[in-house]
């Protein structure tokens, strides 16, 4: 059964208390969220399977925190989409702004179109896949899980990274501290192909490559000190 | 034999030894000195303040007779459910990473004794702290690390820490050696690596921004829980009226002698301003917003006894919290281990290097043999009386004052012994009716 | 800490809407920005002559016969528009210091001038604000608000943003600025002088004065890249259009739109929910540390 929303009539507070309600309870159900009008905080905290698909652009933490959820944005997302993601597969079929996927969890953020600055930072186990290009300070401080950007990544890529794996098919135009270009290796092109097909990416693994931590702003040395 | 008077050799105060230790140990290793606890140096502080009492202008209550209310609730504004607390002190945040389960343990234990809540830390939530905790403040930090929508809703209140008074404007350096298989797992790193947390949020910069991150925790939370902003004395003014305007229940204050697990020293000890020095701008930011006592104000950093807090209530907080008093109260410190401490090149009262994992208290340490010698059940029970101490002596102090509730305090119950503490408190140096800067003088 | 919008039209039929548009983009930015709002607005102008907006607290009293008091000051005719606290006096450009400083010297608080710019701003919510000075019915060719969460200067109108230091130059800033004090005693040592203490006008001036030395508005831009410190999202209003500006840091957010009618700007994609045709725009955001133009 699908059930349709309208921001335009129905405000958020009731608009989160209804699909958190039924993804708690696994109420199959799938929702559709008409006028979101780039409202804030859409969709976030959902905890359990529901398929949410908002007809438009939203505004900051869209899916923020999701567990188990599918949301799909028909549109650009702002800030912070999908921030903290524990599981699930949170879609956006425009741009995303900055920070999205930020400290995520786990699950799979989808994003077709090109993502800003800061996506993936501190990012903790979330795959995230982006069609379209990255912007500047991505994957600062990412601990776990993997980036893949169809695009190109702007400045300072993996800043102070460490063990998140970054792909890239394009250009980088800089990489950040203790950020390294790394082999691609069999378990790698397998891990790439995966994630290409779970998001449904056009691209070969083949086409890529892969971006690590050094590793050597694991312990405090002094040699580095240029690096802080 | 040359008989001329020689003068006596002549230590320099601005080289002193200790001054010449650090340079010397600056170029032997190239590091910064990194230690726990908050500013050591000496700073205008409660001491400086002395209550007035009642006599004649007004009438004293009879201690254990007449009641003395010392409840205190937090996160009035917009949170459906607010916390309410026997005694106006709390827990302040500490980390398990930074604390071993065991001391995280006796905080809950001693807390929910004493009728008030304890805080997580960087590090997410543990199982020790929210099963024996009544009342559990959950910190969301800039690293994330645990953070998690079921830990979200199974606090009581959500704790968004801009700034912490041992270093406002810094971030976090953990190191490697405490970083064990379960801190790690527990912050998605891989063992026994520095842990650099970030200064700044991941995903929100400054209030307006912080405005709509509050609203996503309340819309994650059923807006449920009270939302306190913690932020380090420094601007105080300014940040609390900002914290208030993002749409703060609570803004907890953290004085620069608040303690950390770990920072530079030069941060410790030279960033930030005195608790004292924080309360009276951000109770004026408060009053000028019309929001005291609406939003409450928690004050931290140096907290050690009644007298502290009544005096800190006197000033216009709400509440106060206490970390490293907390800490010496579970047996950090403790004379028993003085032996141990001198085999860290330390001694009773000045081991700071919380950092190191080496904790002879087993406080402060990931180690398994050390955890194992503070008893949680024990050290609890310590924290309980202490904290019941610390309420008796302040209901004595406002009873004194004629008060039957702490909260009734005010600054014209106080007068300062220094001049520096009158300008920074606000009130008359004693025997006057001046202070530094009053208007109209 | 503050919330944004900016509109630029492209074709002159839109110009009787463009009031109308900015105050839902205003408004919409509320939460950002509760303590004041402000607008420049780009409308008519007449040649030979400039327009000089003044605020008073005191109106009923202070634009009392104001119009033949100046009119006899600078010894040609002035005309006066009264809009709640605010008066615009249109004067022949080469009498425009006289007036101004006539006008300063009664008391008047200057927001701006310009052959095209009005600029509005008052303490309260945004949606107060807008109608107070009936931005709705506002016509013009690009327009530029501002809604301010004060961070440490006053919540008064002279903190309010736009800051205008210059002839049709404004500027609005998302962020805060770090060194604004060590900039201020600089200019003011040239002898460029900020009338609060509000970080953003020493934003203001400071590209004010690098225009006034000959450069151009961009080269100034780029130059607050290197000179002021701290997080700024900038917009810079000028006669032809508008300028945008972000930190190299750029934690502050910005987000722009473009159609064949007009190109937005706001802190928020929200500000845009009400443009017509938003849905088939070009939405994206300014890179850091990159000046961009938009100008007729």
């Amino acid at each position: 059964m699908t059930i349709t929303l309208d921001m335009a009539q129905t405000d958020l507070r009731t608009v989160n208390t209804t699909l958190q309600a039924a993804a708690k309870g696994q109420a199959n159900e799938a929702y559709i969220i008409e006028n979101p009008r780039g409202s804030h905080a859409m969709a976030c905290g959902l905890d359990g399977a529901l398929d949410v698909t908002v007809k438009g652009s939203t505004g900051y933490y869209t899916a923020g925190m999701n567990k188990d959820a599918t949301v799909t944005v028909e549109g650009s997302a702002g800030p912070g989409v999908a921030e903290n993601m524990m599981s699930g597969v949170v879609t956006i079929q425009g741009d995303a702004s900055q920070y999205a996927g930020a400290t995520g969890h786990g699950g799979l953020l989808n994003i077709r179109g090109n993502a800003s600055s800061r996506c993936g930072i501190s990012m903790k186990g979330i795959d995230i896949v982006v069609h379209g290009s990255i912007g500047h300070m991505c994957a600062f401080m990412a601990q776990k899980g993997n980036l893949v950007v169809l695009g190109d990544a702007g400045d300072a890529l993996g800043d102070s990274l460490y063990e998140a794996r970054l792909f890239v098919r394009g250009s980088v135009k800089s990489l950040g501290a203790d950020c390294i270009e790394k082999e691609m290796r069999d378990e790698h092109l397998t891990l790439l192909a995966e994630l290409l097909e779970k998001a449904g990416a056009d691209a070969k693994p083949e086409e890529f490559k892969r971006y690590g931590s050094a590793r050597k702003l694991y312990n405090f040395n002094i040699d580095h000190a240029d690096e802080y | 034999m040359d008989k001329t008077p020689q003068t006596l050799p002549r230590q320099s105060w601005t080289f002193s030894n200790e001054v010449n230790s650090e340079i010397r140990r600056a170029a032997a290793t190239g590091i910064y000195d990194i230690r726990g606890g908050g500013a050591k140096r000496r700073v205008p502080h409660f001491d400086d303040l002395l209550f007035l009492g009642a006599s004649m202008s007004r009438y004293p209550l009879e201690g254990y007779r007449e009641k003395c209310d010392t409840s205190v609730v937090l996160g009035t504004r917009f949170a459906k459910k607010p916390i309410e607390l026997k005694i106006p002190i709390t827990i302040a945040g500490m980390s398990f990473g930074a604390l071993s389960g065991q001391a995280k343990e006796a905080l809950g234990r001693g807390a929910t004794m004493a009728g008030t809540s304890t805080t997580t830390g960087d590090g997410g939530m543990t199982e020790e702290e929210r099963g024996h905790s009544e009342k559990l403040v959950y910190q969301y930090l800039p690293s994330r690390y645990g953070m998690n929508p079921d830990d979200l809703r199974r606090a009581d209140a959500i704790e968004v820490v801009v700034g912490q008074g041992a270093k406002p404007g810094g971030g976090g350096m953990l190191l490697g050696q405490k970083i064990t298989e379960r801190v790690a797992g527990m912050r998605d790193l891989p063992q026994g690596i520095d842990q650099r947390s970030a200064c700044r949020h991941p995903d929100w910069t400054g209030p307006d921004d912080l405005e709509i991150k509050i609203l996503e925790l309340r819309e994650i939370t059923n807006w449920e829980k009270p939302i306190y902003i913690k932020i380090g004395g420094a601007r105080p003014y300014y940040d609390t009226a900002l914290a208030v305007k993002a749409g703060a229940d609570v803004v907890v204050l953290d004085g620069m002698q608040g303690g950390t697990a770990a920072t530079q020293d030069v941060f410790i000890e030279h960033v930030g301003q005195p608790t004292l020095a924080c309360i009276r701008p951000a109770v004026q930011a408060l009053q000028d917003l019309g929001m005291h006592r609406e939003v409450q104000l928690v004050v931290s950093g140096g907290i050690r006894g009644g007298a502290d807090v009544a005096k800190a209530l006197a000033l216009g907080a709400d509440a106060v919290a206490i970390g490293t008093a907390a800490l010496v109260a579970l047996g950090d410190n403790d004379p028993k281990w003085e032996a141990e401490y001198q085999k860290l090149g330390s001694t009773t009262g000045a081991y700071d290097d919380w950092h190191e994992g080496r904790d002879p208290a087993g406080i402060t340490t990931q180690d398994p043999e050390l955890s194992k010698r503070l008893d949680p059940i024990a050290a609890g029970r310590r924290l309980r009386n202490y904290l019941n101490v610390m309420t008796l002596e302040c209901q004595t102090i406002a009873r004194a004052c004629g008060h039957n509730h702490v909260h009734n305090l005010e600054p014209e119950d106080l007068c300062a012994l220094t001049m520096e503490a009158a300008a920074m408190a606000q009130v008359p140096l004693a025997g006057t009716n001046w202070y530094p800067g009053k208007p109209g003088f | 800490m503050c919330g944004i919008v900016g509109l630029f039209l492209k074709r002159d039929e839109l110009r009787p809407q463009l009031g109308d548009m900015l105050t839902d983009m205003l408004i919409t930015m509320t939460d950002r920005g509760p303590d004041s709002a402000g607008i420049a607005i780009y409308g008519d102008e007449a040649e030979g002559r400039v327009k000089i907006t003044v605020q008073s607290d005191t109106p009923d009293t202070d634009f009392e016969g104001l119009e033949p008091a100046l009119s006899a000051e600078i010894g040609v005719a002035a005309t006066t528009r009264v809009i709640d606290t605010h008066a615009v006096l249109s004067v022949p450009s080469d009498k425009e210091a006289a007036a101004i400083a006539w006008l300063e010297a009664r008391g008047l608080r200057i927001m701006g001038s310009g052959q095209s710019m009005e600029i509005y701003k008052e303490v309260g919510l945004p949606k107060d604000v807008a109608a107070r000075f009936g931005l709705r019915d506002m016509g013009g060719s690009h327009g530029i608000g501002h809604t301010r969460m004060a961070t440490e200067s006053a919540v008064t109108t002279l903190g309010a943003h736009p800051f205008s230091t210059a002839d049709d130059q404004c500027l609005v800033h998302n962020g805060s600025l770090s060194n604004h004090n060590q900039m201020r005693r600089k200019l003011a040592h040239k002898g460029v002088f900020t009338r609060s203490e509000n970080d953003t006008e020493v934003g203001a001036a400071y590209i004010s004065s690098r225009v006034a030395d000959g450069d151009t508005l961009g080269e100034a831009l780029e130059g607050t890249l290197k000179d002021l410190d701290g997080f700024f999202t900038f917009v810079a209003g000028t006669k032809d259009g508008f300028g945008v500006v972000r930190d190299p840091i750029a934690c502050k957010p910005a987000v722009m739109a473009e159609t064949d009618d007009y190109v937005a700007f706001a802190s928020e994609y929200r500000a845009f929910a009400d443009l017509p045709g938003i849905e088939a725009a070009r939405i994206w955001e300014p890179e850091p540390a990159t000046v961009y133009f938009w100008e007729r």
